[in-house]
């Protein structure tokens, strides 16, 4: 009966418990079930597998997709992953640890979640952070549902054109249904514009979100920013790179009430896209309205220093239908990941990441223009590890070239540019090898 | 919570799905395509479903695109006027809130003495304003709704639509379909139902599916940055892989016979409001014996959740469904030996024993942790939230 290795029981042990329950068979325990639900015949299900096949079967499906240098970022960055944070994020204490409820027996898991918490304010310049949420696109998508609970009576939230595609999808869809209004403030020379930010600032606008550096790879400049959204009255939102923030001016210096971003950059393996971490820091005034869970320090009956969940007041298992969100499970474990990154690096650590991905990246920035085959989009702008280039010629060909030369490169904008991005793993061979393949081309 | 296999693990960190950037076009993915039409083949069989969406990232998140969903079908079909969603009064915290975030007003319908949902009191709350309906079944006490079928046919009567919260999807794992049901949405939580990691709360996946006449309400809805927590289905389509067709009815019915077990053996002892077969998980209404005396309270059902933790087993979730002043839900799966399920039932035994004798040692529990309950008061009142706070 009992043959598979995750169904522990015996047919001895079936029996017992069927007597104890008073059924004849396991059937039995559906009675309450209306005989028409119950299913006949088989699903459409393939037969079990072994674990060795189970092997062999994503070995293949593995060996079917692109083994590319990755050099393109777009809100998927390929940093390094120093080995010891996949042997201890698979340490099962935190694998299969459940949410940290019962404080007394997750004190691993919730000081963890407080040094995130710790870290996140510390690369952000904000007061508060939460324990994480999903990823980057629908935590500004909370964000934006956070203006409009801050400033009450105000609905429209601005987006920059700037930010990356897939936040503004993402914020897009959240604001359709939780009926907010959304207006665009347009770029200009490759940057969110001041007088476009100063003429959509009306009445109802109950916040800004910005990117600190944006979909072009520029590192954006928002003097003056926060006094024309504080003068509306509303509250500034800056979608950030965490990496980036070691060397960048944070939210916290510009003044921001809210940062969000996606924590992948920190070290997580690209994986096509996900599992992530989306994270949230605000200003102490808007504590009380942020979403998800957060840990908080305090004492027990011993009165040893110890973590608790806390301020779950907001949260929906409390609120239910008022709660400033309905996120329940987050992304704790990658949490714990970008934990681990970060206590490695260090702030120095970090900014030699910083250093050596931006060297490698205007490094390939003038190889590529040497080429002849590209023209400047915004020359002069500050970027770091990520920039667009225009093609003169339809871009297809170099696209195919670069993937059968072994390079995930140049990929292509609304804007009709082509997107570049160079970390610390890019050795200048390989960047050599990459605008060799573009100037045979 | 089930056994997580370590097989999964693996698979899941090979490189060629590791290294694999989410903007990579059809042509280089093949692979991990191929995991997502397999895993949408695999769960349409097991729900009864047309087709699954895999973006969002967790349970709550796919309530919130289920609804969104939801809207998408009656605003297609011109009809505008459906802006509330009914919720059954034991319903999980995140239904109505899912509902607000969607911009549904939620309409709370109450359930009767034995647990199930008050089908006459749901009738007058149907109408043209009702988008829909949000169940759990087996609900959060762990019980069928055995009137599902007349709900189905009041609620799509009325124009409305079924969405199933599929968080307590795993009794019925082999054995009935939501589908079948007449469920129209739902979602499933893959961190639950299909072995993958819960990681401290998270990642998790909450793929979510829709009937034939929904389909076309999905394309446009963009509800996370990629393509949803790729590491998490992966690990799911191997544990899926493993049960196969052969084992998968399986699971089902050794989880619900691990919980009725548990639930005749303690039910002497611990207060069981409403009688019957139960499904995955069933509440207690905390002790049949409290112990209080003159001068000292009897245990709660808190208490009894932290003398758990010195016996070395995991509190269940405690004063949840919200029906029970001292609910008390034990929720086993089919992945604990009877070993270990006799060895929980008689730490619940013997505790039931120290709180006729001596309610003070709950009281004063846990004794055996690393820490003592924490005073979260303070927690709440001083938030000290980051190091530099302290």
């Amino acid at each position: 009966m009992a043959s598979l290795p995750y169904l522990p029981h015996t047919d001895a042990d079936v029996r017992a418990m069927l007597d104890k329950v008073g059924a004849e068979s396991l059937r039995d325990l559906y009675s309450d079930v209306p005989a028409k639900f119950l299913k006949k015949g088989p699903y459409a299900l393939p037969p079990a597998m072994s674990e060795q096949e189970i092997r062999d079967w994503f070995h293949d499906l593995e060996a079917q997709n692109a083994h590319l240098k990755v050099f393109v970022g777009q809100g998927a960055y390929d940093h390094y992953t120093p080995s010891v944070i996949p042997y201890l994020t698979q340490r099962s204490e935190f694998l299969t640890a459940y949410t940290p409820y019962q404080c007394e027996i997750s004190q691993g898991t919730l000081r963890y979640i407080f040094e995130y918490q710790s870290m996140m304010c510390a690369l952000t310049g904000l007061d508060v952070s939460n324990a994480s949420m999903y990823d980057g696109p629908t935590a500004a998508a909370e964000a934006m549902k956070m203006c409009v609970a801050c400033t009450r009576k105000k609905n429209t939230v601005l987006l920059s054109k700037a930010l990356l595609p897939h936040v503004i999808k993402v914020v897009e869809t959240y604001a359709k249904f939780h009926g907010v209004n959304l207006g665009y403030i347009d770029a200009s020379d490759g940057q969110t514009s001041a007088e476009a930010l100063k003429a959509a600032l009306t009445e109802d606008v109950a916040g800004v979100i910005l990117p600190s550096i944006n979909r072009y790879g520029i590192v954006e400049d928002h003097t003056g920013f926060a006094e024309a959204i504080h003068a509306a009255k509303a509250l500034m939102v800056e979608y950030c790179d965490p990496s980036a923030l070691a060397v960048v001016k944070t939210p916290g210096e510009w003044g921001a009430d809210i940062a969000v971003g996606d924590g992948q950059p920190l070290g997580l393996p690209l994986c096509y896209g996900g599992p992530y971490v989306g994270f949230m820091t605000v200003k102490k005034d808007y504590m009380r309205k942020m979403p998800g869970r957060i840990v908080g320090q305090t004492t027990d009956k011993e009165g040893r220093r110890v973590f608790v969940l806390t301020l779950q007041a907001r949260e929906q298992h409390i609120k239910r239908e008022k709660a400033t969100s309905n996120i329940c499970s987050n992304e704790s474990l990658m949490a714990l990941w970008v934990t681990i990154y970060l206590s490695l690096m260090g702030p120095e650590g970090l900014k030699e990441v910083n250093r050596q991905s931006s060297d490698g990246a205007h490094y390939l920035y003038s190889e590529l223009l040497k080429t002849g085959k590209f023209e400047e989009v915004f020359p002069g702008k500050p970027f770091l590890k990520e920039f667009v280039l225009k093609p003169k010629k339809f871009p297809g060909l170099m696209q195919k070239r670069l993937e059968e030369a072994g390079f995930f490169a140049a990929l292509d904008t609304e804007e009709g540019y082509v997107s570049f991005c160079v970390t610390e793993k890019h050795s200048k061979e390989e960047v050599d090898r990459l605008v060799s393949v573009i100037k045979e081309g | 919570m089930k056994y997580n296999p370590k097989i999964n693990e693996e698979v899941a960190a090979l490189q060629g799905f590791a290294g694999l950037h989410p903007l990579m076009h059809a042509g280089l993915t093949k692979g991990a395509l191929k995991v997502y039409q397999e895993m949408n083949k695999a769960l349409a069989a097991i729900t009864g479903m047309y087709t699954f969406t895999f973006d969002p990232c967790a349970g709550a998140h796919g309530e919130l695109t289920g609804l969104m969903i939801m809207r998408t079908y009656h605003m297609q079909r011109g009809d505008f006027g459906r802006t509330k969603v009914i919720v059954p009064d034991s319903a999980h915290g995140t239904n109505p809130a899912s509902a607000a975030v969607c911009g549904l007003e939620v309409v709370e319908v109450k359930s009767l003495e034995n647990g199930r949902i008050d089908v006459e009191a749901l009738k007058p709350l149907l109408g043209p304003d009702i988008a829909g309906i949000m169940m759990t079944n087996p609900n959060t006490l762990g019980l069928f709704e055995t009137q599902i079928e007349e709900i189905a046919s009041l609620v799509h009567g009325c124009g409305g639509l079924l969405y199933y919260d599929g968080a307590n999807m795993n009794p019925l794992m082999g054995v009935v379909r939501p589908g079948d049901m007449g469920f129209d949405i739902m979602h499933l939580n893959l961190h639950k139902t299909f072995s993958t990691p819960h990681g401290g709360g998270g990642p998790g996946s909450g793929p979510v599916g829709v009937a034939k006449h929904l389909e076309d309400c999905i394309p446009d809805l963009r509800v996370s940055g990629f393509h949803g927590n790729f590491g998490v289905i992966l690990r799911a389509y191997a544990y899926i892989l493993s049960l196969g067709k052969e084992h998968l009815r399986e699971v089902g019915e050794y989880a619900v016979l691990s919980a009725n077990y548990i639930k005749e053996c303690l039910k002497d002892v611990y207060k069981l409001p409403i009688e019957g077969v139960c499904k995955h998980e069933f509440v207690f209404d905390g002790l049949l014996n409290d112990g209080a005396r003159e001068g000292v309270p009897g245990a709660t059902t808190l208490d009894v959740a932290k003398r758990l933790l010195d016996y070395g087993f995991h509190a269940p979730t405690i004063y949840f469904p919200l029906l029970f002043h001292q609910a008390l839900m034990i929720e086993p799966t089919e992945t604990e030996s009877k070993e270990t399920i006799d060895a929980f039932i008689e730490v619940m035994r013997k505790i039931a024993a120290e709180a006729a004798e001596d309610p003070q040692i709950l009281h004063d529990a846990p004794h055996c942790t690393p820490i003592s309950r924490p005073d979260e008061t303070a927690a709440a009142r001083n938030p000290i939230l980051k190091y530099q706070d302290a």
